[in-house]
């Protein structure tokens, strides 16, 4: 994302300068969303060190050929990521608009794909 | 997107149109994709014709907007199914008993009204969290602990209306046990509160459950005489420190000076949630010896396994005490504990755990099961999913939750007459000579047991069904029940609680009709049909 901003910015002279902040704060302010979203929702499985079976699971999975911590990992995307919290897999649930509604999975999606 | 049954296709659309008027098209879920959200991830029925689906789901915010939405529903007959944070995973999610209902989704309903660290209470709405609850009190720096369950994405007002537990003092870990008045959405739309809250301008709404006359709070628990949408909670004040300490007893014959033993003290108030467990049983490590006298045609007799336990020299059985209060407090209790141990079991011997003050550090909250602690979480969920030693994990599990009494006798026959039933049905035994129940009631057990679920294999499923069903009746024939189950079970469930020709079942039809006379409340919970959808039965 960030490279096609770049070109964006050469190529638009002038006018970009005023546009370009607003953009990167709306995708920046989307990721800290993410974040948040991600803290609430995810990290409780998939954080960090013991006690978190999502990274249990996924250790045992890619065996270290991935990392275990969503956060981590380097080639998610965002379908790929809506498709999990929207489907679930193996004893992971699927969550609800109620829980996680579009624009919080979109968040989410930004935040664990790379920039 | 199904209608409900029983509903014309303009009853359908205008109560849509009503729906949508009073949450907000954005909180109205009718699309396929949407609806599907609302299935049971961890349905034993997943995929067939007898899965409970839904035809649409709305999302009020307020106890008012469900007033409003219950009234239309029952203008139109619509069957509602309500929700607190629908995460009863293992005992039906969020799918309803009655295909076609609407759920009434309440996770909006998301409010820590009040928590009080001075008198130990809060009140709460239905889509507050456990994570909510405990990080509330956290940011204000309250001097009051929660008593969760395992997954903390679960709603105190939903677990406590499940008769669901936690891990820390019997007369909090019993959830419904520890409520304290509730506000309700009759099937009318009325609004009622019950306890204390009855009296406008309540001062003691979570404190006094029982206000004035007869108490009806339990119609709402496992029921379908109403939606709440406030619940009291009594909370536990803040202990300056915890100590576990683990007694092995050697015998396998200890087992009933065990339980007594730690019923007195818990019973007493000394101890918290004991957990028992044994060096041979199902989280040990598989012993070939066991394995060779349990292959055998017959199985062991209790002399050959009192012998193996003899060699083994482990001890039989484990329990681990969890002392909570001031240093000195918990160094009292655990001495009292190992005077009666060692003055009543011969041979016990006891394993002190680190004495832990709080606020843990980070490093101790890695070493202490935190929901002991009070502190939510989800770990829970390594059970079924991929380890190392579990390479094929399954889509979810199903929990049989059979009550026994709590004594050692108890669970001896138990162990043998599951593993004898196990054996009948030509099934792997889920149940040795060494398991031990689950001790989250207060003053009783249960002899849980998870079977895995899968969104793929149909065969399994039935297969599973069949065995449980099987087991539902076994446990009936010795006096057990299960106290909570899925949808797809609660007729059996029901039914094995037969005193006196279905008195009671009978007794539930009887104020549901008087109560919820459309028949529209969480239709088929518990095994409580409304009139019309009795099949033969008046």
């Amino acid at each position: 994302m960030r490279s096609i901003l770049g070109v964006w910015v050469v190529a638009c002279g002038l006018l970009v300068p005023a546009a370009q902040p607003l953009a990167q704060d709306r995708e920046e302010a989307t990721i800290r969303r993410g974040d948040e979203v991600y803290q609430y929702w995810c990290a409780t499985c998939h954080g960090a060190g013991p006690g978190h079976p999502g990274t249990a699971a996924l250790r045992a999975k890619y065996k270290g050929a991935r990392p275990a911590v969503l956060e981590e990992r380097t080639d998610l995307t965002p379908r790929s990521v809506r498709f999990y919290v929207r489907n679930g897999v193996s004893i992971m649930p699927f969550f609800r608009k109620t829980e996680v509604s579009d624009a919080d999975l979109d968040a989410i999606a930004a935040y664990l794909t790379p920039r | 997107m199904a209608i409900p049954p029983g509903v014309s296709e303009q009853d359908w659309a205008d109560a849509l149109q009503q729906f949508e008027r009073i949450v907000d098209r954005q909180w109205l879920f009718t699309s396929d994709d949407d609806i599907a959200l609302y299935r049971d991830a961890y349905s034993p029925v997943w995929g067939e014709p007898d899965e409970r689906l839904v035809s649409a789901a709305v999302a009020p915010d307020s106890a008012e907007q469900v007033s409003q939405v219950v009234r239309v529903a029952n203008q139109f007959r619509i069957p509602i199914f309500p929700i607190s944070t629908g995460k009863n995973l293992g005992y039906g999610g969020s799918a309803p008993n009655l295909s076609g209902s609407v759920v009434l989704d309440l996770k909006r309903l998301n409010r820590v009204i009040e928590v009080d660290d001075r008198r130990h209470f809060a009140i709460v709405e239905p889509g507050v969290a456990y994570f909510d609850l405990y990080r509330h009190i956290q940011e204000r720096g309250l001097n009051v602990w929660i008593d969760c369950p395992d997954p903390g994405w679960g709603s105190p007002v939903g677990n406590a209306l499940d008769h669901g537990v936690g891990y820390t003092f019997g007369a909090y870990r019993d959830h419904f046990h520890s409520h304290c008045g509730m506000e309700v959405v009759l099937p009318s739309g009325e609004i009622v509160r019950t306890g204390m809250g009855a009296l406008p301008g309540a001062q003691s709404w979570a404190e006094y459950r029982y206000g004035f006359g007869p108490t009806v709070d339990g119609l709402f628990a496992q029921g379908n005489c109403g939606v709440v949408t406030k619940m009291g909670l009594h909370l536990l004040p803040a202990p300056a420190a915890y100590q576990n300490s683990v007694v092995t007893v050697p015998r396998r014959r200890d087992i009933v000076p065990l339980i007594d033993l730690v019923n007195e003290l818990e019973h007493a108030g000394l101890i918290g949630m004991p957990n028992y467990g044994s060096a041979f049983g199902r989280f040990g490590p598989p012993n070939p010896e066991l394995a060779e006298l349990l292959d055998r045609p017959g199985g062991a007799s209790e002399a050959e396994l009192e012998r193996f336990v003899d060699r083994q020299n482990r001890g039989a059985w484990t329990c681990q005490l969890q002392f909570y209060g001031s240093p000195g407090v918990i160094a009292a209790h655990l001495q009292h504990a190992k005077d009666r141990f060692a003055a009543t079991v011969p041979g016990s011997t006891f394993r002190d755990g680190e004495l832990l003050r709080f606020p843990l550090t980070p490093e101790q909250m890695t070493r202490v099961r935190r929901v002991s602690v009070g502190i939510p979480n989800m770990e829970i969920f390594s059970i079924g999913a991929r380890t190392e030693l579990n390479p094929s994990p399954s889509d979810g599990h199903l929990w049989f939750s059979p009550i026994i009494p709590k004594t050692g006798e108890a669970v001896l026959e138990a162990q043998r007459v599951f593993m004898e039933a196990f054996r009948d049905l030509g099934e792997p035994s889920m149940v040795s000579p060494f398991s031990m129940p689950a001790t989250w009631m207060y003053r009783a057990f249960i002899f849980i047991m998870a079977f895995p679920i899968s969104r793929t294999n149909v065969a399994q499923n039935q297969r599973t069904r069949e065995v449980f069903r099987a087991l539902v009746k076994v446990a009936a024939e010795h006096g057990w029940g299960e106290y909570r189950t899925a949808p797809v079970f609660q007729d059996d469930v029901m039914a094995a609680y037969s005193y006196n020709d279905s008195a009671l079942l009978r007794l539930h039809e009887t104020i549901k009709d008087a109560i919820d006379p459309n028949g529209i409340v969480a239709a088929g919970r518990s095994g409580i049909w409304p009139r019309h959808l009795r099949g033969g039965r008046a």
